[in-house]
């Protein structure tokens, strides 16, 4: 264990513990320090417990924390490391800036829940510098959750650079409540023989407005990406989409799949972008924005559901 | 009757499909036969314009394909949908929810009858990285959990192998055998013959029923060698 930090804040850590479980989390793991975690709420650092191989350091700020986290080299750590990000009040403004190392051939699968369950007027700024080294695996798994509101106005932008042979897999999920204000920026410099994921979920509703950004460099030999987005929207929600692979290197392969789903009077737009300077580059994309699928529509209605219940299903399916 | 701008598509269709009756439809491509599907489910796009859709004694063709499926018929398509997402085991259990849902060992047993292992399919994704085969074996597994009155299945045997064609005739006798009427569209001679009856179809016609041997014959002999959108052979 390399370092503990712990403000005994019971009933900020109960709130969060609820919140927590309210994202889709289990609390329970936050606690337990056989496992590596850190729950974060507003600017105060609740819970910081490393593990042999991870070092974790946090410095509080005016409005949020800085953020400090290495994965030695050639440690595979075994069991996801759990994050909690959140602000329970109503209005509010945290700031994360996340500096985040795996070093080479180390391994490490992060679990982050960032929750904002009350949000009437609240900012959620993140920004990260990740740092995937040679042969390093880094999983993040993103899962947000804005409640009822539609109060919050979220910021995650990361700077990511994956050296040779590394593997970085980004999932980013926001399916359950509001939205409010989603601005994802996500810049990824992909080396030789590296492998790059990035996934995003988000299902918008009322006035919604969603803005995705994501950009891979494919700048070493063999360097290969996809960038996939699902989008749901209805009602008045408006998503916006730039999905941009650049291959810059002989034999790297990159993909951009871009699916809107949108219903009601919600507004979607849809732009891949391909750059290739190499001509032994080769990148790919697809985009398509419209309703859901008759024929799945049609086949869950023969089966017995209204017409409702089946576009639910399908699009709870895209977004799963 | 069913027209598409200004083109009668359906036009002479008289049909009568019995209780656990299996009944074949046959006839060239483009001659209506999944048309006639599609009007039977009251898909969109296929709704029933004149004349009369009666099932089990009632008129059902005003009813919606929720409704028309809450009354036991379903259909499977020639081509399944994909389903992103969605599991296998979800999408069993959909079609069994109106007849108080279908346990575990029910969804494995309705995968081991379209030869699917269940421990290999269950909790994968019906849209995943399956093959058209394996989606259409699935479909069929989704019809069997939801026990119809009366399954239309569209060319059940398309993209499944020959070697599995037999297993596609035993599901169909096992639909039977559970209480299902099957209408079924093929162009197969084997499921032809395992049929009560069959029916040949041409231009949106129904052109003669009866014993599915003779039918098939007749679609053989007189059909193959007819071009069937220019002249029609005359029902003897």
């Amino acid at each position: 264990m390399t370092q503990i930090t712990l403000n005994t804040l019971s009933s900020e850590i109960k709130d969060m513990d609820a919140a927590y479980s309210v994202a889709g989390g289990d609390s329970a793991v936050l606690h337990d320090h056989e496992l590596a975690s850190l729950v974060i709420s507003g600017n105060k650092v609740l819970n910081a417990n490393g593990i042999k191989g991870i070092v974790l350091e946090t410095k509080e700020t005016e409005h949020g924390v800085d953020v400090k986290m290495i994965i030695k080299k050639g440690y595979k750590i075994p069991l996801p490391v759990h994050l909690c990000f959140g602000l329970i009040p109503q209005d509010g403004l945290q700031e994360i800036g996340m500096n985040f190392v795996a070093e080479e051939d180390s391994a490490v699968e992060l679990v982050a829940h960032c929750t904002f369950p009350n949000a009437v007027k609240i900012i959620h700024r993140m920004e990260a510098q990740m740092h995937v080294g040679k042969n390093a695996l880094l999983k993040y798994t993103e899962t947000h959750f804005h409640g009822p509101h539609g109060g919050a106005q979220v910021i995650p932008k990361a700077r990511v650079k994956i050296e040779e042979g590394g593997r970085y897999y980004n999932n980013f999920s926001l399916v359950s409540g509001r939205v409010g204000s989603l601005e994802f920026d996500y810049d990824v410099d992909a080396e030789k023989d590296s492998i790059c994921e990035m996934v995003t979920k988000v299902y918008g509703k009322k006035d919604d407005k969603i803005r995705i950004m994501e950009k891979v460099s494919l700048n070493g030999e063999n360097a290969r990406s996809v960038i996939k987005s699902r989008l749901a929207i209805t009602e008045n929600a408006e998503s916006e989409f730039r999905g941009i692979t650049e291959g810059h290197a002989p034999r790297s392969r990159g993909h951009v799949d871009c699916l809107e789903v949108i219903q009601g009077n919600a507004k979607a737009e849809a732009v891949p972008i391909v750059r290739v300077d190499n001509p032994l580059a080769k990148v790919t994309h697809e985009a398509a924005i419209g309703c859901v699928d008759k024929k799945e529509v049609e086949t869950l209605m023969a089966r017995g559901l209204e017409e409702d219940e089946a576009i639910d299903i399908i699009v709870k399916g895209m977004l799963a | 009757m069913l027209s598409r701008d200004g083109k009668k598509i359906l036009r002479g269709v008289n049909l009568e499909v019995g209780d656990r009756e299996i009944h074949s439809i046959i006839g060239a491509n483009g001659a209506g036969k999944s048309t006639l599907a599609y009007t039977l489910m009251g898909l969109q796009g296929y709704e029933h314009e004149e004349g009369s859709l009666i099932f089990n004694g009632e008129d059902i063709s005003k009813l919606s394909i929720t409704e028309r499926a809450r009354k036991g018929i379903t259909l499977a398509w020639q081509e399944p949908a994909r389903f992103e997402g969605l599991k296998v085991r979800d999408y069993l259990a959909i079609g069994a929810k109106d007849n108080g849902g279908a346990t575990e060992e029910e969804l494995k047993e309705a995968l081991r009858k379209v030869d699917l292992k269940p421990e290999k399919y269950l909790d994968r994704e019906v849209g995943e990285t399956l093959s058209g085969g394996e989606r259409k074996r699935i479909e069929l597994a989704s019809i069997i959990t939801m026990k119809p009155k009366l399954a239309i299945l569209d060319e059940p045997d398309s993209g499944i192998d020959v070697v599995s064609l037999k297993e596609i005739v035993n599901l169909i006798q096992t639909f039977k055998e559970n209480g299902s009427s099957v209408l079924v569209i093929t162009h197969r001679k084997e499921i032809a013959a395992a049929s009560d009856k069959a029916s040949l179809m041409c231009e949106g016609v129904i052109l003669r029923s009866g014993d599915p041997l003779e039918i098939s014959e007749f679609f053989k002999n007189r059909c193959i060698p007819c071009d069937s959108r220019v002249s029609p052979p005359k029902a003897a």
